[in-house]
């Protein structure tokens, strides 16, 4: 279906040479189908040392004694750090990405179990491990608050008395929407559903765990960093503020990074240490984490306790939404969202309907877990608001009885109420909602599936269909609203036609696996007419790429594509100017056809791009006050973020003797605007849907209450494999942004937004039976049971 | 990545070369088969040798599966993909085939062997509800020469079995008895993870009745556990759905499971009569050949 | 101690300490840098390297039990610059992203196919569950070993794969 424009064109076979959006195969593909990736851990520089780290394993306490003695007796370590060596240095501390300071060593007190200690640098990674096993520390512990509802009771110990006159454990509080106008409507309306939910602690866990490899060179003063960062040029910036080295001796690589999802966007201590490391041996030094590292100290997603409400007429109108919210941001507010937004973009909790008012009341606390907060592909926190109105308007449908399809058509912001200004003053670009769950229910056959389901329950049988309509807000970010740390957040384009008319595209975003390399050839070669084949993108590296802020928040396509497009209309304009110097006309008799310049009227009468890029290099006369070549620069902020929205459905089965949940179907129709491919779209939401199934059914990251972490494996910490999830069905909808230059907008992190409240929607529809309205995530046999026999329990 | 402590690293040739480097290395020794519960364990520190004996050139000698007239003898090396493919195992003991399904993952079972399955004693491990169900014996070599423990002998406690540090398993001996079938059903959180409960079930008919039955459950308590009180109950009984569900009863009864990460004691206790029941319905369905 | 096995066909002898993990010896002492790691556990499948012609983890196998015995890796896919149709699989059909497992599955599939030259989806997903991917969804990893299955058995006629217009 399409509502917005043509079908995109679809090519395949790369020897065509096509130009311009359409199903593409992937440039990088021929390296890594090879085993030719380059990821850090493969990355050997000679007489490289390697780095491993200690961590405490107690949640809370102070640090009585650190000895290395024994350990700087090993014969292969050339080195220990300890908190106390870095203090001397001014590095034992640094700022985190939202203005909270972190250890990166601790030097007095442990906040969270596995916080990083002490490190070893050895001849290689088997000795550096058995040297930590000779460092000895000796810890006081204190007493550990792991819960946020607990946090804020006065008995609770104060985790942050490194913070000056901290009395509590209170990290911010934060408030969004008009409290009076909201309360009003909620006072008056005839029909009130509340429903307390939790969004548990879940990890990105990106299959490659972090990393990097540092090599100082002491004459020049030159400090080259290999590290799995989302935003190289953003950490380069903050590793000279932190470290006083200067940023154009700092060149921060990333090479190819085995998935990302938020989890490598912080700047890590691992990282420091790395770099310190190098510069006090004069040896590069290699990091790498390992798997219970990754998850018990990095960049943790969620963590939110909502209490929401939702007002509507008893004929289904939904008049507004208001929701009280506990976050736990763990240690240390290590949340990587702009500056100006401690709850991300939250903010959107209103969804994809039309009401009368709408708030949010929050309070984060920090307690003794590993810092992070954003992560795990949400959107500034878009996830946990998707799943709060989706799942408030399924306990509405239940309370009215409605069909929950029916009462989100009664509610849908209409096509033409665009652009819309949301009760918490977001700005939704574009949509046409009601097509695109038009869509899905056709694709679905809902009304067969309805059937199917009343003759399954009649027999017993426990079959589910769960709903979720959202909208996205993704791409930041304008730049009178949005920085990190005072950044803005614009990213960078640089564009090269070559005399042999190829090109060399620069850009600021680099990719963990999206395929930049394909996509943004695809963008440039439907703006300059040259084939995709013929432009190479360079991306990931501070020293061959321009600033920018990185890759994350599904902002890749809504600025760097942005930027992308008007950096490659710049260099077709001075081609513009250019072919008319060469054909003697003036630049209004010129007519641009995808890839050439023809005479209005005379047709026959024209000049290639690539004809064009030859003579920018030569000897011709050029026109009045115009340099010579054909390259562009630009420096792109976004007008606004763009506002990605879907549908999509959930078909379940659940087994009343077990509670085992299976997902049966699952079709997701998205709207991300113009697809440029739309092979890499799919696979995008594929891999959404997955994370979806992971969260609603058994991801989570989970503490006793002595703060140890249960998650710490990917033993305990469960990720779906290729048997868990179904055969994806997915449809799409086209509806430009008019805020992009050509129209698109991020589609990465939609369907990990999306997706959770369908599968949880359809396991509570299959639970009808039982009385159910809610059950927090995951869905595991066991706690699933404990809901069936009225024990539901929230996640610990 | 995660690294183990260094240990010295020998090969074994022959199960009496494995029992002489046993009982020169003693406890700081350990046998390594497949390696996929003891090397990720060594990896995260938790367990820690001086030695390690690689036995996987044993496979020669302890990697079978023989039919015999009264008993099916398994070698200790065979390894979990051998005992899913069998014809054998399929036709005579479907349990097998039904928990090797659902054993770790295709890779894994390429590795693991039935022997360093059963040794590792971990309480959730499946195939100790299999050969627990099938009444299975186990055969021990030492310096001394061979014994044979039956299944509650084998298991002394979590991680802890009747081998001696200087002894191996070699071999699991399973009798062969007419006009029965078996069957087997897990819950896990997903697959390839421990058995939330899993749970073997064997049944013998005669004449409509149900002459023997046994159960072995896993993850519902230290060890695998045979239920005697099931099998007295469903003595001399026709098989019906009341009477699994009276079995389902009984087991979830008589099993002591706690709760931890993979699931509460009352829903482990729940399942433990939910999958009895099931896997008795299944083993009789197949004795009556309405299933394969 | 010393060691000796084959890797790819090729007769490899180094001196290791016993406790060597295979996946590090390939990685740290051959420079096959195509086989990856991604737990401690065995439970990713990153590591999926052959072992006598049979998947296996390398990062539960130690390089000293691989002694004697013969490892294939991905690097050894691609013959005389010709690469295996299970690797034109991944690309034709999008079965990869960030390229992370793609070693690993590769390695699995191909075994798939060599024993079953027409798995069906089913079958596909039963192989590949011992490892995670994170990016792709595996519905792109299923058509691309139908893909490879098509085409080595002559029957491919269209593309298996991605949205039709």
């Amino acid at each position: 279906m399409n509502t917005g424009e043509n079908p995109p064109t679809q090519f395949v076979d790369n020897d065509l040479k096509p130009v311009g959006h359409g199903r593409m195969l992937r440039k990088e593909d021929a390296r890594f189908i090879r085993g030719k990736g380059r990821f850090i851990d493969d990355i050997q520089l000679p007489g490289m040392l390697h780095l491993a780290i200690l961590r405490a394993p107690i949640a809370h306490g102070r640090i009585v004694s650190v000895d290395v003695t024994l350990a700087e007796a090993h014969p292969k370590v050339k080195l220990v750090g300890t908190g106390a060596m870095l203090a001397e240095h001014g590095l034992a501390w640094m700022p985190t990405l939202a203005n909270d300071v972190q250890p990166v060593l601790a030097t007095d007190k442990i906040h969270f179990q596995w916080q990083e200690v002490a490190f070893v640098v050895a001849d290689d990674r088997y000795a550096a491990q058995d040297a930590l096993e000779l460092i000895d520390v000796e810890y006081e512990q204190l007493p550990v608050v792991v819960n946020a509802r607990t946090a804020l009771e006065a008995s609770a110990p104060v985790i942050r008395d490194d913070l000056a006159g901290k009395t509590d454990n209170r990290c911010f509080d934060w408030e969004t929407g008009d409290k009076q106008a909201t309360d009003a409507v909620f006072a008056r309306a005839e029909v009130v559903v509340g429903q307390e939910m939790v969004y548990p602690r879940v990890h990105p866990a990106p299959l490659e765990t972090c990393g990097a490899v540092a090599n100082y060179d002491p004459i020049d003063g030159d400090l080259t960093l290999w590290s799995t960062t989302q935003a190289p040029h953003a950490h380069r910036t903050l590793y000279s503020m932190v470290a006083g080295l200067p940023e154009h001796k700092i060149r921060v690589i990333s090479p190819d990074i085995g998935g990302g999802f938020g989890n490598k966007v912080p700047i890590y201590p691992g990282y420091l240490c790395t770099i310190v490391a190098s510069m006090l041996t004069g040896a590069p030094v290699k990091w790498t984490e390992d798997r219970f590292e990754n998850l018990t100290s990095t960049a943790f997603a969620r963590d939110y306790v909502m209490h929401g409400e939702i007002a509507a007429t008893k004929a289904g109108r939904i008049l507004a939404i208001r929701t009280n919210v506990l976050a736990d941001h763990g240690a240390f507010n290590g949340v990587a969202a702009p500056t100006k937004y401690p709850a991300g973009f939250f903010g959107v909790f209103t969804g994809s309907y039309d009401i009368q008012a709408a708030h949010c009341a929050m309070t984060a606390v920090y307690t003794n877990k590993a810092p992070g907060g954003v992560a795990y592909s949400c959107s500034f926190r878009v996830a946990e608001a998707v799943y709060l109105i989706e799942r408030l308007v399924d306990c509405l449908a239940d309370q009215l009885g409605m069909d929950p399809v029916e009462l989100r058509l009664l509610n849908l912001l209409k096509p033409d109420q665009f652009p819309y200004t949301s009760m918490t003053g977001w700005i939704y670009d574009s949509g046409d909602y009601e097509s695109t769950l038009r869509e899905a229910l056709k694709i679905a056959d809902y009304a067969g599936l309805r059937r199917e389901q009343a003759e399954k329950r009649a027999s017993g049988e426990l079959m589910g269909i769960g709903v979720s309509v959202f909208t996205e807000a993704v791409g930041a970010g304008p730049r009178k609203d949005m920085d990190i740390l005072g950044l803005g957040m614009a990213d960078g384009a640089q564009l090269c036609l070559y005399p042999t008319g190829t090109a060399v595209l620069r850009v600021s975003c680099q990719s963990q696996g999206q395929g930049h390399e394909t996509t943004f050839a695809q963008i440039v070669a439907e703006e300059i007419g040259i084939p995709p084949a013929d432009i190479k993108v360079v991306h990931g590296d501070t020293d061959l790429s321009p600033f920018g802020m990185g890759t994350y928040g599904s902002r890749s396509t809504p600025v760097s594509g942005a930027a992308a497009v008007l950096v490659a209309r710049k260099v077709r304009d001075k081609a513009h100017l250019f072919a008319a110097t060469m054909l003697e006309v003036t630049v209004a008799d010129l007519e641009w056809r995808k890839g050439s310049f023809h005479v209005i009227g005379d047709p026959a009468k024209s000049l290639t791009i690539q004809q064009i890029a030859k003579w920018a290099y030569g000897t011709g006369q050029l026109p009045d006050g115009v340099e010579g070549g054909l390259e562009a620069h630009i420096h792109y902020h976004p007008e606004n973020l763009t506002y990605p929205n879907g549908a999509y459905i959930c078909v379940v089965d659940v087994d009343p003797g077990t509670a085992v949940v299976t997902v049966r179907r699952f079709i997701a129709v998205d709207d991300c605007g113009t697809r440029i491919n739309p092979m890499i779209i799919e696979g995008q939401v594929h891999r959404g849907l997955t994370d979806g199934v992971g969260m609603a059914l058994m991801e989570m990251i989970t503490f006793d209450e002595d703060g140890n972490c249960l998650a710490a494996s990917l033993m305990d910490y469960l990720l779906p494999t290729a048997l868990e999830v179904p055969d994806w069905e997915t449809g799409f909808t086209v509806t430009p942004s008019p805020h992009h230059p050509i129209g698109a907008k991020g589609i990465g992190e939609c369907a990990t937004v999306g997706s959770p409240p369908a599968i949880v929607n359809a396991v509570v529809d299959a639970l009808k039976p039982y009385g159910l309205r809610h059950a927090d995530m995951p869905l595991t046999p066991s706690r699933l049971w404990e809901a069936m026999n009225g024990n539901a329990q929230p996640p610990m | 990545m995660q690294v183990p402590a260094p240990f010295e690293y020998e090969r074994a040739t022959s199960v009496d070369h494995a029992i002489g480097l046993l009982s020169r290395r003693g406890s700081t020794a350990r046998l390594v088969a497949g390696g996929h519960s003891l090397l990720p364990m060594m990896k995260l520190r938790l367990a820690n040798f001086e030695y390690l004996i690689d036995i996987n050139d044993l496979h020669r000698d302890l990697g079978f599966i023989k039919v015999e007239p009264s008993r099916v003898r398994i070698g200790a090396m065979t390894r979990h993909r051998e005992l899913l493919e069998s014809d054998d195992l399929r036709r005579l003991f479907p349990v097998f085939n039904d928990a090797e399904r659902v054993i770790a993952d295709p890779l894994v079972r390429n590795r693991g062997t039935i022997g360093g399955a059963l040794c590792q004693a971990d309480p959730s491990e499946d195939l100790s509800a299999v050969c627990t169900t099938l009444d299975a014996s186990c055969v021990i070599r030492g310096p001394a020469g061979e014994r044979v423990v039956t299944m509650a002998q084998f298991y002394r406690g979590p991680y802890e079995t009747a081998v001696g540090p200087d002894e191996i398993l070699t071999e699991i001996r399973i009798p062969l008895r007419p006009n029965g079938s078996s069957a087997f059903e897990k819950v896990g959180r997903r697959a390839g993870d421990w058995a939330v409960v899993s749970c073997g079930v064997a049944v013998w008919l005669r004449d409509g009745l149900i002459t023997d039955a046994r159960v072995g459950l896993a993850a519902v308590g230290p060890n695998t556990t045979g239920i005697p009180a099931v099998s007295q109950a469903l003595r001399a009984k026709a098989p019906s759905e009341e009477l699994y569900a009276e079995a389902g009863e009984i087991a979830a009864r008589s099993c002591s499971p706690v709760t931890d990460q993979r699931g509460s004691a009352a829903y482990k206790r729940h399942l433990a009569g939910e999958l009895t029941k099931r896997a008795l319905r299944r083993a009789v369905a197949r004795i009556r050949g309405e299933e394969p | 101690m010393q060691v000796t096995m084959k890797v790819n066909g090729n007769d490899v002898t180094r001196e290791i300490e016993g406790r060597l993990l295979l996946v590090h010896f390939l990685r740290d002492h051959l420079g096959l840098t195509g086989t990856h790691w991604g737990c401690d556990t065995s439970n990713c499948g990153a590591c999926a390297v052959w072992l006598d012609g049979e998947p296996v983890k390398s990062c539960t196998v130690l390089a000293a039990m691989a002694g004697g015995h013969e490892v294939r890796t991905v690097e050894a896919l691609e013959q005389r610059g010709e690469l295996d149709t299970i690797q034109r699989g991944f690309m034709e059909c999008h079965g990869l992203q960030c390229g992370f497992c793609t070693p690993g599955m590769l390695m699995t599939t191909r075994a798939l196919l060599d024993r079953c030259p027409s798995p069906s989806q089913e079958e596909i997903r039963e192989a590949i569950s011992g490892q995670v991917c994170r990016c792709t969804g595996y519905a792109t990893i299923v058509r691309s070993v139908q893909w490879a299955a098509a085409e080595e058995a002559g029957t491919r006629t269209t593309l298996a794969t991605g949205e039709t217009p």
